[in-house]
């Protein structure tokens, strides 16, 4: 099952290599990995995107807290939450196509943030399944580059990941 | 206020941490911390001859003493060499400090002469590794290297120093922190209460119960709790390799040591318990043999002090996570309240039955022929020193007969490389327990083989006078490689003879020790003797032993825990 785990880790350097090679000394697997400094500068948010039985990631979870640097973390899928994640795509858009496009970007509540002759730039966030639907919906064809940040989440309510 | 150079701080840190010995090599990156050490005479440094000894010995005396091994070594091929010991430290989880010098901060990352990415290439085998960033730090930065590597589960530090932070003229206020405090690593003080109280339960209630006990015993000083609340049960034990002398082999409720090369009545009584209390082991895979088929029939109790060694391999029923001494002691004080007690009746049916598999089997080889056995070797070694000595081993069958024949009723006296399997561990080891353990007999127990990848360290024995005693059971094979082959690649002994080896007897004299060779059966017992009468020789004794023999009990690969070779011919 996918899963989001949330990591306050030290803002120490050698600290996310340390969470890196955890995941791939033990054969975890990671699918999205997203790390910024905290409003508390000591701290940084890491949150990963993996898979894995129950087992798996009862371990990960486990390894992950032995690390020295680890301070606390939380798996984000145990409870409601929200994620999201940024897209930022550079269409092929020509005549009659920029109509079309920038009424599918509406729909997605998407923005053009960037446009040329031949080229709209779109700006979208959203969870990962928007994102991806929002690629499937303009066709892959037209798609001149994709970037994406990787998920962040946080829990619904007053839950909070702090010290 | 007292200013110090970097390398001034950092031997007075040690000082201040109660270091009495560390092991290591210079080199350019290293040489004003070995400038600090030469100016002051608290901190005694031993020189080895390969700095993978360093921490082999460094271990040894962990290991045998309960407190943390210290290394000191230079940067690129003086701290890549520490390597395969600190990966031997990790696997076993031995509490050990390794200090490598690095190049200039300035330099780092230009592919310097001796850079090497030290806190990258260590990562995966340590438990934490530090930087030093500014002379100022180094006080606190050794506090928490010692800390670290020593609470919890312990295991291996490295602590990087570029060579700018321990420049001799630039000084700066010496503060040695009291304490340390870490917001992000808190190691459990006590088990659950609940969760002891739910333990103690099952264990009265059990009908065939076990205790498998490890090295976790050993490290965490619980050999006392252990024995008394086994005793108060009385209840059959076995414990891991690693927990070898955790609870005295000679008690009649040891059933000796489980798993791959285990005995058949430890093997017999796990796979047919219906409550294993685990007491610091991991239930590795020479253990537990293949985990679908594992212990069908029991409920598991699994107390450790990392939350991630419990459930890993197989899955716990009652996890508690804690020190081992301080949850064995709450469960002593549970047992001597409880109104419940053990159920006598199936407690004596189940004893009737582990005593038929003890008749059936129990601990036995082949001995008739002309040629010396191991196993006797090891045997008789026990009787002259009566089950005393510290006994260190290398990787092989000898480690193995050894585990079998030696047999120990103190912790900290096997000591062997039984998580990473290091040929060549044996020598270093035995020489940090011989360093600060003079007047006990300290054996290390080898094959011609393992030997030869640390035989360099004979030079350093003779510098600081380590009269240990090296048993070479010399059957001119890697033989633990030829006993796979012979049952898994009908026998095609691919590379795995010993051919050329040296005369170590002539060895032995060229570094300026004794050396005996032993090859007449009739000879043994009054030669070892002999070698044990040379109280202050280092005494390398080869003993050519039976080329042919197989190290049995022998789990068979695949199948469960009572699935064993326990011959060449018999199989169960
Ligand atoms: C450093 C290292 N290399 C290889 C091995 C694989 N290995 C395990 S036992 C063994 C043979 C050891 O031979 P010897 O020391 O003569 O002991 P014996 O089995 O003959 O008693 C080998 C090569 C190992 N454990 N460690
Ligand atoms: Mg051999």
């Amino acid at each position: 099952m996918r899963r989001i785990i949330s990591v306050l880790l030290e803002n120490e350097p050698g600290a996310l290599s340390r969470v890196v090679g955890l995941f791939s000394q033990r054969n975890y697997n990671i699918e999205t990995l997203t790390v910024a400094p905290t409003e508390d500068e000591t701290l940084s948010r890491l949150t990963v995107t993996t898979t894995g039985s129950d087992k798996v990631i009862e371990q990960i979870t486990k390894q992950l807290n032995k690390l020295i640097e680890v301070v606390k973390l939380v798996d984000l899928t145990e409870g409601s939450h929200i994620e999201r994640e940024l897209m930022l795509v550079k269409l092929k858009t020509t005549g009659s196509q920029r109509a079309e496009i920038k009424r599918t970007v509406d729909i997605f509540r998407g923005q053009i943030v960037d446009v040329t002759s031949s080229v709209y730039t779109v700006q979208l966030a959203g969870d990962s399944e928007k994102l991806d639907g929002f690629i499937q919906a303009v066709g892959t064809s037209g798609v001149l580059e994709v970037v994406r940040t990787g998920v962040s989440g946080i829990a619904r309510g007053e839950k909070v990941l702090s010290l | 206020m007292e200013l110090l150079s970097g390398a001034d701080m950092l031997i007075r840190s040690l000082q201040d941490e109660g270091i009495e010995y560390i092991y290591g090599y210079p080199g350019g990156a290293a040489l004003h911390i070995y400038d600090a050490l030469f100016r002051q005479d608290k901190v005694k440094h031993i020189l080895v001859r390969h700095e993978q000894a360093a921490v082999h010995m460094a271990d040894g005396y962990a290991r045998a003493t309960g407190k943390p091994g210290t290394v000191l070594v230079t940067s690129g091929p003086g701290a890549t060499n520490t390597i395969t010991g600190i990966a031997t430290a990790f696997m076993d989880s031995i509490p050990m400090v390794v200090l490598c010098g690095q190049v200039a901060s300035t330099l780092i990352g230009e592919d310097a002469f001796q850079e090497t990415d030290m806190i990258g290439v260590s990562r995966p085998v340590v438990k934490h590794n530090l930087s030093v960033r500014h002379p100022e730090e180094i006080p606190e930065v050794i506090r928490k290297a010692y800390y670290i590597a020593s609470t919890g589960r312990p295991g291996p530090v490295v602590v990087d120093i570029p060579k700018d932070m321990t420049t001799p003229n630039e000084r700066f206020e010496y503060v040695f922190p009291k304490k340390i405090k870490l917001r992000s690593y808190n190691p459990a003080i006590r088990g659950h209460a609940g969760q002891i109280k739910k333990a103690v339960d099952m264990l009265m209630a059990a009908k065939r119960p076990i205790i498998y006990a490890g090295g976790g015993v050993v490290l965490g000083k619980a050999s006392d709790q252990l024995t008394e609340l086994v005793r108060m049960l009385g209840y059959p034990i076995t414990n891991t390799l690693m927990g070898i002398g955790c609870y005295p082999a000679s008690d009649k409720q040891h059933l000796g040591w489980l798993g791959m090369h285990g005995t058949y009545e430890s093997n017999m009584a796990m796979h047919h318990s219906d409550l294993i209390l685990c007491v610091g082991a991991r239930f590795d895979d020479r253990v537990t043999n293949a985990t679908e088929k594992f212990c069908p029939g029991a409920r598991i109790v699994h107390i450790d002090i990392d939350p991630a060694s419990i459930s890993k391999t197989i899955d716990a029923d009652v996890p508690i996570v804690g020190p081992v001494d301080a949850v064995l002691k709450e469960m002593i004080t549970l047992v001597k309240e409880s109104k419940d007690k053990p159920d006598a009746d199936a407690i004596a049916s189940w004893w009737k039955q582990i005593d038929e598999w003890r008749a059936f089997h129990g601990m036995r080889y082949e001995n008739s022929g002309d040629t010396i056995k191991p196993q006797e070797v090891i045997e008789t070694l026990c009787r002259l020193t009566n089950g005393e000595a510290y006994v260190t081993s290398d990787v092989g069958q000898h480690q193995m007969f050894a585990a079998q024949y030696y047999k120990f009723d103190k912790p900290n006296r096997w000591i062997n490389s039984g998580g990473l399997g290091t040929m060549g561990f044996g020598l270093p080891a035995a020489m940090g327990v011989k360093l600060t353990h003079p007047d006990d007999e300290v054996l290390c127990i080898t094959g011609e083989g393992s030997i030869q990848m640390n035989i360099q360290e004979l030079s350093t024995c003779k510098q600081y006078n380590l009269p240990v005693k090296i048993i070479n059971l010399n059957n001119q094979a890697l033989g633990m490689v030829k006993q796979w082959q012979d049952m898994n690649y009908e026998s095609r002994h691919s590379q795995s003879y010993m051919e050329s080896l040296p005369d170590f007897i002539k060895l032995a004299e060229a570094y300026g020790h004794v050396g005996v060779r032993i090859d007449r059966k009739e000879d043994l017992e009054a030669k070892l003797k002999e070698v044990l009468a040379m109280k202050d020789e280092l005494v390398f004794v080869d003993i050519y032993v039976d080329r042919f023999e197989h190290v049995y009990p022998m789990q068979v690969a695949r199948g469960s825990m009572k699935d064993m070779w326990l011959s060449k011919t018999e199989r169960v």
